[in-house]
């Protein structure tokens, strides 16, 4: 009893002092985000003394199957919902800010919802939301399974989940009221950065934690890229985000770095954010599931320990390509490129690893379409791990460089290879996370697949048309020695280009409301009736003895 | 510490010693024995769970 008072008192003290900076916030973004907190405080507060068992309440809201399971799947169940629920906030974003860019009267004349607002918003929910919640529920789920072990503080991992929640909601409504440090990536201020601090810190002890504790005397190898993932994201986080608060009652800071040295900290961090959170995280759960799909182990697991020390040793070297022809100096500018050229080898070495799992299985692609999901993201894998190293050389850069094209490279990879393997991982676990005999439909799945592969392809081609065009028109020069064409006619350009990547966009987003369809039918126990994706096909009339001919 | 010295560190004696811990790790993972000990961790993932009931990771995977 004692101990609940402690605490409850504990969470009002917490509310009380929120509200308190909310009153005296010298800034309004401030004030409404002391004014999360203090809900946020005030809700824990109403779970700790409410006598209500909010756990059993929970789980009967996500139909979490009634045995409990050897494993601690709770938190993983959250994080599946979380994932599907960003995920398409994330995408119905990019949607909307993509017909901005063909329809500026879509900003709506309204400082929230300009391009320069909702862009922001769009990245970390897609990255830092949708990605981060599949990262966090796949590393709990593989790190319990290799380690055959139970997470090592049940309390803590759900601290995780809704403290990183906290932490969206947060970012996103602090890109809404214009609160930013203007870092890509990493936008949030600096009060909201020390709270990500918390969190993280406290995932990585969860992670370390259940691997410490391991009855499996082996660390399976996407352990080792989940734990890059955790503590170089940390230290990513923490260099990048040191930052002076003007006032400890107000939003806006100053970075500790100036001029070029802020910058390039900023792409130390920017490009190993691709490197280890889009990257290496989400190479631990293709090292897992791929395997487990295929049902065959890893093609070499000697090839994935080289992938993981050269992918760790070479990535953290090739930020400096986003800052060629900068104020940088030119060695580190050769430098970064050097380095990305290099990368390419390990990532295709990945690759093949993956793909070559399916030696034997390829009849797979035709049969399962989640292993042909698994395929088209390690296929991406490579294309976007091809142009990258290509983008970054320097000549190639003054041309792509500030153009369209960068955007296609992105989505390249963020929707082939980390949409694509997260959907693949999402259909795997559901079924098996509500004890169910299988998905809803796999027809759906293959539907999903098509439409989102499709609407990557149009996202893609018409980035790179658009971006090199614009290259081409920017730097292109009359015979008097002044530039052809206006910027202005570069954007009206555009316009068709614009057009395609939106319905690219939009036929990405169907394809994922396919799935919350389908994974809703699954978490409820439906299975759809259905033809089956394949049929071996039987001739009667063939299937008789051969009769003898009587000799003439 | 200057910047200059950093630097001139950091392109020879930095630079070596990182280049030789990655050889290393690379060529440990080809060390006599290792195929087996790769072999083992590469098939872990489909052991069943010694602890208690099988869970349904054991089973064929429908979708």
């Amino acid at each position: 009893m004692d101990n609940l008072v402690f605490r409850a008192g504990g969470w009002l003290v917490l509310a009380a002092l929120a509200f308190m900076a909310m009153a005296l916030a010298a800034d309004g973004g401030f004030a409404v985000h002391m004014g999360i907190i203090t809900i946020a405080c005030l809700i824990v507060l109403w779970v700790t003394v409410s006598k209500a068992d909010y756990g059993a309440i929970a789980r009967g809201i996500i139909k979490s199957p009634a045995d409990p399971g050897i494993y601690d799947d709770e938190p993983i169940r959250w994080g599946v919902i979380a994932t599907l629920f960003w995920g398409m906030a994330g995408f119905a974003v990019g949607l909307y800010i993509a017909l901005q860019l063909a329809f500026p009267v879509l900003n709506l004349g309204l400082e929230y919802t300009t391009f320069g607002r909702l862009r922001p918003l769009h990245t970390s929910a897609v990255i830092f939301a949708f990605g981060g919640n599949a990262l966090i529920a796949t590393s709990f789920y593989i790190v319990q399974r290799t380690c055959r072990a139970r997470l090592a503080f049940p309390g803590l991992a759900r601290f995780v989940f809704w403290g990183y929640q906290l932490f969206i909601v947060l970012a996103a409504t602090g890109y809404l009221l214009g609160v930013t440090q203007s870092k890509e990536y990493a936008e949030p201020e600096w009060y909201v950065d020390l709270w990500l601090t918390i969190v993280w810190v406290s995932y990585a002890v969860v992670f370390i934690g259940t691997i410490v504790k391991r009855s499996e005397p082996h660390i399976y190898v996407a352990n080792w890229f989940f734990l890059a993932f955790i503590l170089t994201v940390a230290m990513l986080h923490l260099v990048n985000g040191l930052a002076m608060p003007v006032s400890l009652l107000g939003a806006k800071s100053y970075s500790a770095f100036a001029g070029v040295q802020d910058a390039l900290t900023q792409w130390w961090y920017g490009h190993n954010a691709v490197g280890f959170f889009l990257t290496a995280g989400f190479l631990g759960m293709m090292y897992y599931f791929v395997p487990k799909q295929a049902e065959r182990p890893v093609y070499s697991y000697r090839l994935s320990i080289i992938h993981f020390w050269s992918l760790i040793f070479l990535y953290i070297w090739a930020g400096p390509h986003h800052l060629h022809y900068t104020a940088l100096p030119d060695w580190a500018q050769t430098l970064g490129m050097v380095f990305s050229v290099i990368l390419w080898m390990p990532s295709w070495g990945g690759m093949i690893n993956g793909l070559m799992t399916l030696n034997g299985a390829w009849e797979k692609i035709r049969t399962d379409p989640i292993i042909r999901m698994m395929v088209i993201a390690l296929a991406f894998y490579g294309m976007s791990t091809f142009e990258g190293p290509m983008m970054s050389i320097k000549a190639v850069n003054s041309l792509s460089h500030y153009t369209d094209w960068t955007i296609g490279h992105v989505h390249s990879g963020a929707l082939g290879w980390n949409g694509m393997i997260t959907f693949a991982a999402l259909y795997y676990l559901v079924p098996r996370l509500w004890g169910r005999q299988r998905l809803y439909s796999l027809r759906m799945v293959n539907w999903h697949f098509w439409l989102a592969t499709f609407g990557i392809v149009l996202y893609a081609a018409s980035m790179w048309v658009a971006g090199i065009m614009q290259g081409l028109m920017w730097r292109e020069y009359g015979a008097d020695g002044y530039l052809v064409y206006s910027f202005s006619e570069v954007v009206s350009a555009m316009l068709p280009m614009y057009l395609i990547r939106a319905l690219g966009g939009l036929m990405y987003l169907a394809g994922a409301a396919i799935m919350v369809y389908n994974v809703w039918m699954t978490v409820l126990g439906k299975l759809r009736e259905e033809k089956a994706m394949t049929e071996t096909p039987h001739n009667e009339a063939a299937d008789k003895p051969i009769v003898a001919q009587p000799a003439e | 510490m200057n910047y200059e010295a950093l630097r001139h560190f950091a392109d020879s004696w930095g630079l070596l010693f990182m280049a030789l811990l990655w050889i290393g790790f690379a060529l440990w993972t080809f060390r006599p024995g290792a195929r087996r000990h790769h072999d083992d961790a590469a098939q872990m993932i489909f052991r069943e769970n010694e602890k208690g009931r099988t869970d349904i990771n054991g089973e064929q995977n429908n979708g």
